[in-house]
Parts: C-alpha cells; structure tokens; sequence
C-alpha cells in the first residue's frame, strides 16, 4: 500500500467502526486507528547482533449511550474485529455507571482543519545500511580509548506510522509520522570497576540526526567521565541538574498540572492557578504546532485544536493540562492536552554550563537519576542519583551511590538558574536546572 | 490438565485460523532454509479486560484482544525477527522470510530442543474475564470501595482497579515440537487520597494470582485492599522528614523483597553475564552476599503472578537456586544464552508478547528464611530505618548500583519501632548490600501478587518474597541531613 492509500484504508476503518456503533445504538462513539512499520538494526563489538522488523496495528473504540461509556480495542483491523470490539465496548457500557463529565469532547473545539506539520519523511534505508550506520556509531565509542572495553550495541531504529482519529460529531483527522533514532551504550573499565553510560539522538527527518560517530563518541566519553567515581558524605548543598536529566523535573511538573491529577486532589499543585509557582523568570510554553517537532500534533487525542500555550508566565502558573473530562470535573474547558504536552520549554536565565558551574562554586552536578520516588501529591522528591563534585567552580570527580532530595513545589519556586545548554535531544527542551539547596545522602 | 491447557491453546491458535501442522512445516522449513541454530514461532491470543471505579461510580471499562505471531531465526548470537499481527499463512511465511535474513553462514552447533513430556499445570486453564459476571465483578469493586470509605472518615478519593487476562501460547521450536500454555491472571488495586488540616497523602494495596477473579472475593481480599491502603495514607499523614545518610535499615517480610529483585535479581539474567556486562559477570562459586542469604528464582509455585508451568521459549520453569548460603551459584537463562555459555536452560525465557523478542527474566525471585524473629532484628537496632513497603526499584547492571523507593517506614529509636518518616529512596551496590546482611528473619512471606518489571521496554509479571532481614548500612535519602 502506498501511503495515501494506507490513510485512505484508516479513514475507512474509522468510518466503519463509528457506523458499527451507531448501527449497536451507540448516541456517541469515537475511534482511533494506527499501523506502523519499522526496523531496528542493532550491531554490537562491529557485528550485527539482532534485526528487527516491526509492525504494528491498533485500533481502539469507544461508545456512549447517555453518559455511560465503554471501550474496547484489538490489534486486528479486520471487519469481523471491528464488529466483535464495538459489541465488546457496547457491552462494558451496558454496566458503566452513569457519569455527568463523560462524552466527546465538546464539538465546537474540533480542530477545524489539520495543518501539515511535516512528521512525515520516511528513510528508505535497508538493513546493510542501517548495520554501516550502527557500526560506525559503535565503533567510534570503542575507538575513542582502550578503557572502552565492551559494548551493549548501537541501534539504527526508524519507524513510519500512520493514524486516523474521529468521532461522531463528524470530525476525522490523521496523518503519516516518522521516527528514526540512533543509540550507543558503551562499558568503561578502570580495574575492577565498570561503568555504563549511553547517548542517542531521535529526530522526524534521518538528515537531521547527528553524525554517528559523534553519537557513539558521546557515549564513550560519557562511559569514561564516571572512572574513578567516589561517594560523597551527606551534606546539604548546591545542585546542577544537567540539562540531559533536567527534562525529568519537568515532566514531573507535567504530571502534577494533570488535570486528572487535579480533579482528584493528588495533586501538589492544587489551586495554584494564578499564583507565583516558579522565580519571575521563567516561562514554560508548549508548542504543539511545531514544524517537524518531536511531539508534534495537530489536535489532540479527542480531534481537539492544539496551540501553542503558555503554562507557566513570569513564574505564575496560568493553567492545566485538561482533557475533556477533567475539564469537566473541574468546570473548565479543555487545553487540548489528552496525549500529554507536546514540545515543551522552559526559558533560560542565560548561562553556560561552564557559568553555572562557577555560579554553584561549590557542590553537586547530577547526571544520572534513578528510581521512582517522586511524590506528586505531596511534591516530596527522593531519588538515587550519580554525577560530579564541583569546587571552586570546576568538576572535580565523579560520585555515585548518592540521593537527592527535597519538595518539588520547594524546588521549582526557589529554582536559581536555567542554563542556555538546551542542545539535548528530545521533545522537552531545557538547559540544566541550578538548585542552592537539596538534600544529598550518601556516606 | 496440561493436556488441557495444549487442547486450548492448539484449538485458539491453529484451528480457529485454519493452520495446520503441514503449515507450521512450511513456516518452519521457512525459517531453517538458511543455516541457522535455532528457530522459533511464538503464537499468542491474550485478552484482557479491565474496570475502574472512581468516585463511588463504574467509570471505565475496556475490553483487549491482542492476537500475533512472532518468528524468530538465531545464528551463532545473532537474532533476526518479524512478526505479525496476522494468522494467516501467508503472512506468517513472509514474517519468515524476514526473520531468517540474519543468517547468512556458517552453522555454530544446534540449540538443545525440550523433549520428554510436558510438566503439570502450575495454574488452571480458566478464563477469567468468563469467570466472574459483570455485576459480580462491580460489586467486588465496590466491596472495596465502600470498605476503603467506612475505614475513616479522612478518605477523600478511592480508586478500584480490576483486570483479568487471558493469555494463551504456543510455541513451536526448530525441532518441531509444539508447546502450550493458558496463562490467567488477575490484578486488583484500590488507590485513596486522605486529607486531614489541608495536609493529603496516598496509599495503595492490591494483589493478584494466576486464578479466576474469585480470589478476591476468598479471605475478603477485596475489603482487605480497602482497609490496608487507607491505613498507609493514614500512617504518612502523620510521617516526618526521613532520616538522610548511612543507616542500620530493617526490611519488612514480603513486597519489600524487591531488594532482591534490584540488588541481585537483574544482575544474574544470562544475558548480561554472557556479554560480561555485570557486576556478577565471571562470579559463579564467588562470595557475593553474606552466608545469612539464600536466593531463589522459582517458576513453579503454583498459582503466582510470576508462575510459568512453561516459559515463552517451552521450557518448564524451574526452582532455581541463584545464590546459597552467600555463593553465587547461577545465572537465570534463555536457550539462546545458555547455549552460547554452555549451560541448560533455566525456564526464564519471557517476552512481553509476540512482538517483543524472549530474554532471561526472573519470575518469582525471593529469599529463603533465617533463624532470627522479626522483634529480636528490630531490637537489635539503636538507631535505623524500618521500611516495609516499597514503590518500584531500578538496578545499573554493570555498576550494580540500584535504588528501591520505601512509602511507608519508620524510625528504629533503642530498638523500638517509633515514628513514621516519608517515603525515601534507599540506595547501594548489589553486591556490597548483600554481604551486609547480618540478621534473617524466621517470617518468610511473599508478595501479594502486584509485580511488574520492566526490562528493554518489555514488561512481565513477577513476584518477589522475603523475611524480615537487616542491612547493616543503607544510604537513605530523606531530607533531614
């Protein structure tokens, strides 16, 4: 199938699934519909270790009579799934509960029409050349030093999908998406001791991933920096979130601004609308429109318009992230946030990495956080963590087996800088996050 | 019942699309045209189904099916795979064709194939989405809901989840022998938000087996969720900052047994060990843990949520001894791995699904009890932490640091359990932590059957299970420096 007939077969599927329902004597209904194609490439110590073809098909529905919902879904796009999923989620809503936030969302946010975005540049790349890429990425990590002794691999990942999303206020809406990724992770050995680390890139467009072999040197010198690491006591002091860990505090934010999380009082964020949340410094925009973007999209999950957006202006919180129904729960409307934030950013005070180093004079640079202990109802903040020690503004080793700990809502309000160093791939764009003030246990 | 069980899984997955055994013939001599080691087809029909009540109401209810194959041709280490979504014949040969491309010489010795009969089922072929009716299955949840709501008046939100799944393998192997299982498992969870003077916190309880979805109405399982996550919600509203630093840290019996699946558990998966990217990597008959500990990974307990009577390769699972009596004994395998080390299969070949690639994960991992009474290890500490549930844990193999998240401990003051602290992660090195172990509890006991771990991206079931048991130091991450 070409890929306009491949839309064209989804837009059926949808139309097909919402008639089904309609036809079951669903009042509401809508579907989404997705297939996707793939290979991954993996190459470790120069040979080719594991090649995988994907490919992968979704379909999922949902039906309201009333306002009592059901929903059902299957890998199988055939007409004889279709029907069977349909009953299946006419049948779960036959015993839902009545609920006054449940439904579409509201017709008149529809996205009215779906601009191109240009997600779509698929990479005609077969598997000798995909292994030459991940060799040569592979290679440059193990060529960079002799302590680069062994090797988890390099993988050339790349991904075309296609989805349709509609409903039954008449709104249908998709498109095709790439994806293509290249990842390196290398084992450093300084005696007894092993460290671990890895660099990658993802982007829409194979042109613009990094050089390989920047990449598989990235990963090495990564690997490298941790030798000799040592622990630290436990103390109080500065610390340097870089950039490429940073990202974690903001999804953190994210899932405290959910509006589920909200309506629910779990969050620590709980009316806190219109309130001073960061430094006046800091803006934290979303920008859903973005041409090429990683997490681009022209509406949301619920055929919902998408714009850019401002949650955080001047430090003070401006919104949610509200799906329809959450929006509902909480009398509001919705920000076209079902499926999340897409491309966010934070603004920078303007330093380097270097300036911030100096800045912090003395303390802690993490580079590594590990482990789930992030609270979001309470904000409380625990995790384990390796990186660097810093003195008179310079790194001096690297440390490992630490925690980090302290209140995100403490965190973010007594936030001291956002380096300009926001070169890190990724849909979460930040510069690495300054602290004066946390909590590091270790000896 | 295995007969059973391969009736089930040979009627869903070859006769309901029409596949023959002279089919599977060709799609395997598809496989093997090449020069290849070993050879596999993993067919798959899981469904599953799940319920959410929120609110005191039914909110959600979905419903799951999920149905594939997965074709899988190994050469020396090398792995190519395809898979399809698909049952038809032509489909699965293209897959084949696929997959076999990583072959392209030399053949390096052939993989061991399973024989002899296959083991007794750990579990009964039930489905449990069938097993309970829908107006059965909402009034368990609103059992737990309405215990969760009557245990204080300080409950704010209750959350119930229930899920049964009905997942049903075949696997045939390049000697063309044809393995099956019919694997249920259920899961129920309640989640409730207390507030008390503007202050709120949560707490969870939950569990699940390899069962029909009566398990939660035997013992009053349902209810018990409902009281017990309220009572850890009510514990951490009047917790404290949590201690920060190196610490005597006694673990609870049971869940808190995830320090082993973090600690040891990943680091002794053949794969790691094979590549020698661990830091158990080259260890066998080494001293790794104190000789208080002996860990076991075992597949056959009957009924749990990490069981397997086979795993997803068709090798029976096993009661596998890892380390005894302090000394590192083995490592779990795949075929693939054990071939490649010379060694036998173990049964902890798992993949997420028939798109995902098999692997050596654990199933239930857990450790084996001590002499000491639960107060005699709590009395033995002047100053510690006590910790007895746990959220999700991470290992670096190849450094062996690892992480596990306590949310719900307690201070240990001249032996005596005293106030409750907030959650903090507890952080170490695998092999380091587990020679400090230096008092084993008498009250083995494992988890309630909550477990999921993720490896690669992929996620399976497991358990975990300890005694009560205490480390010597532990660095705690709290606030309070």
């Amino acid at each position: 199938m070409t890929d306009n007939e491949q839309i064209d077969h989804l837009k059926q599927v949808v139309a097909d699934l919402l008639q089904e329902a309609k036809a079951q004597g669903a009042e509401a209904a809508e579907a989404g519909v997705s297939s996707q194609t793939g290979l991954s490439v993996t190459v470790r110590l120069g040979e080719t270790e594991t090649i995988e073809h994907t490919s992968d098909n979704g379909l999922g529905v949902t039906v309201y009579f009333g306002q009592r919902k059901g929903s059902a879904n299957t890998t199988d796009l055939r007409p004889a799934a279709i029907r069977e999923s349909v009953a299946a989620a006419c049948r779960i809503a036959r015993h839902t509960s009545a609920d006054p936030a449940a439904g579409l969302a509201d017709a008149g946010l529809m996205a009215e029409e779906v601009p191109d975005l240009d997600l779509f540049h698929p990479w005609d790349v077969d598997v000798d050349q995909a292994a030459e890429i991940a060799r040569a990425c592979e290679d440059a990590a193990r060529g960079l030093d002799p302590r680069i002794t062994n090797s988890e691999g390099a993988t050339l990942y790349t991904q075309c999908s296609s989805f349709i999303y509609g409903n039954s206020h008449g709104f249908t809406g998709g498109y095709p998406t790439s994806r293509h990724s290249l990842s390196c992770a290398v084992i450093a050995q300084g005696g007894e001791e092993m460290q671990r680390d890895y660099w990658y890139d993802s982007a829409r467009l194979a042109g613009e991933l990094d050089d390989p072999a920047a990449i598989g040197r990235e990963a090495a010198q990564r690997a490298l920096a941790r030798l000799n690491s040592q622990r630290l006591g436990t103390r109080e002091c500065p610390v340097l979130f870089r950039a490429d860990v940073a990202p974690s505090l903001m999804r953190s934010l994210f899932g405290a601004l959910r509006g589920h999380a909200v309506y629910r009082k779990s969050t620590f964020l709980l009316d806190r609308i219109g309130t001073q949340v960061f430094p006046d410094w800091v803006t934290i925009s979303e920008d859903p429109l973005l041409p090429r973007g990683q997490a681009s999209a022209p509406f949301d999950n619920e055929g919902v318009a998408t714009r850019y957006r401002e949650l955080v202006s001047d430090g003070v919180l401006q919104g949610y992230l509200l799906d329809s129904y959450a929006a509902r729960k909480l009398g509001m409307q919705s920000t076209a946030s079902a499926g999340g934030v897409r491309n966010a950013r934070i603004s920078s005070s303007g330093q380097s990495f270097d300036a911030l180093l100096r800045e912090m004079d003395q303390g802690v640079v993490i580079t590594e956080l590990m482990g789930h202990g992030t609270n979001l109802v309470t904000g409380d903040y625990s995790r384990g963590a390796a990186g660097f020690w810093v003195e008179g503004g310079e790194i001096q080793y690297p440390i490992e087996e630490i925690t980090v700990a302290g209140n995100l809502g403490d965190m973010y309000r007594q936030l001291v800088a956002v380096g300009a160093d926001d070169a890190i791939p990724g849909s979460v764009k930040t510069g690495s996050w300054l602290f004066d003030r946390l909590t590091i246990g270790g000896d | 019942m295995t007969s059973q069980a391969i009736a089930i899984a040979r009627q869903t997955l070859l006769d309901t699309p029409g596949l023959s055994e002279a089919h599977l013939g060709q799609v395997m001599d598809r496989l093997l045209s090449r020069q290849v080691d070993a050879a596999d087809v993993f067919f798959q029909y899981a469904r599953l189904e799940s319920w959410v009540l929120e609110d005191g109401i039914i909110k959600e209810g979905s419903h799951s099916i999920e149905q594939g194959a997965g074709l899988r041709a190994i050469s020396g280490d090398k792995t190519g795979f395809a898979y399809t979504d698909s049952l038809e014949l032509s489909h699965l040969l293209d897959a084949a064709s696929a997959a076999r491309a990583i072959a392209q010489a030399g053949q390096h010795g052939t993989e061991a194939i399973s024989k002899g009969a296959p083991p007794a089922a750990l579990y009964t072929p039930v489905n449990p989405l069938e097993s309970l009716s829908e107006k059965e299955k909402i009034e368990l949840m609103r059992q737990a809901d309405a215990a969760a709501r009557a245990a204080d008046p300080r409950v704010q939100q209750v959350i119930v989840s229930l899920v049964a799944a009905h997942d049903v393998i075949l696997v045939m192997d390049n000697g063309g022998q044809v393995h099956g299982d019919v694997r249920p498992l259920v899961r129920m969870n309640v989640q409730v938000i207390v507030e008390q003077d503007g202050r709120r916190e949560q707490g969870s309880s939950g569990g699940g087996a390899r069962c029909a979805l009566d398990f939660f109405l035997a013992e009053q399982r349902a209810q018990g969720y409902g009281d017990e996550a309220v009572r850890q919600a009510l514990v951490n509203l009047d917790a404290e900052a949590a201690p920060a630093g190196m610490l005597p840290v006694v673990l609870g019996p049971g869940w808190p047994g995830v320090l082993l699946h973090e600690a040891v558990g990943h680091g002794l998966e053949g794969d790691f060990n094979r590549k020698g990217t661990s830091a158990f990597s080259g260890r066998i008959g080494e001293q790794v843990a104190s000789k208080l500990c002996t860990v076991i990974d075992d597949g056959t307990l009957p009924d749990r949520r990490g069981s397997l009577t086979i795993d997803d390769e068709g090798t029976p699972s096993g009661n596998n001894v890892l380390i005894e009596n302090g000394i590192l004994k083995g490592y779990m395998q795949d075929k693939m791995n054990a071939r490649l080390m010379g060694v036998a299969p173990t049964g902890n070949g798992r993949r997420e699904s028939y798109a995902h690639l098999p692997m050596p994960r654990m199933t239930n991992t857990y450790m084996l009890a001590g002499q000491h009474a639960p107060e005699e290890i709590i009395g033995s500490v002047k100053n510690g932490l006590y910790a007895v549930n746990f959220g999700g844990g991470q290992v670096d193999i190849t450094s062996g640091k690892f992480v596990f998240s306590a949310n719900e401990a307690y201070l240990i003051e001249d032996g005596k359990v005293t106030r409750p602290v907030k959650g903090a992660t507890l952080i170490g090195n695998g092999p380091e932590v587990m020679n400090r172990i230096s008092m084993v509890g008498n009250d083995l006991a494992l988890d309630t059957g909550v477990g999921t771990c993720g490896k690669e991206g992929q996620s399976v079931p497991v358990g975990v299970g300890q005694p009560t048991l205490k480390i010597d130091q532990l660095t705690v991450g709290g606030t309070a420096a």
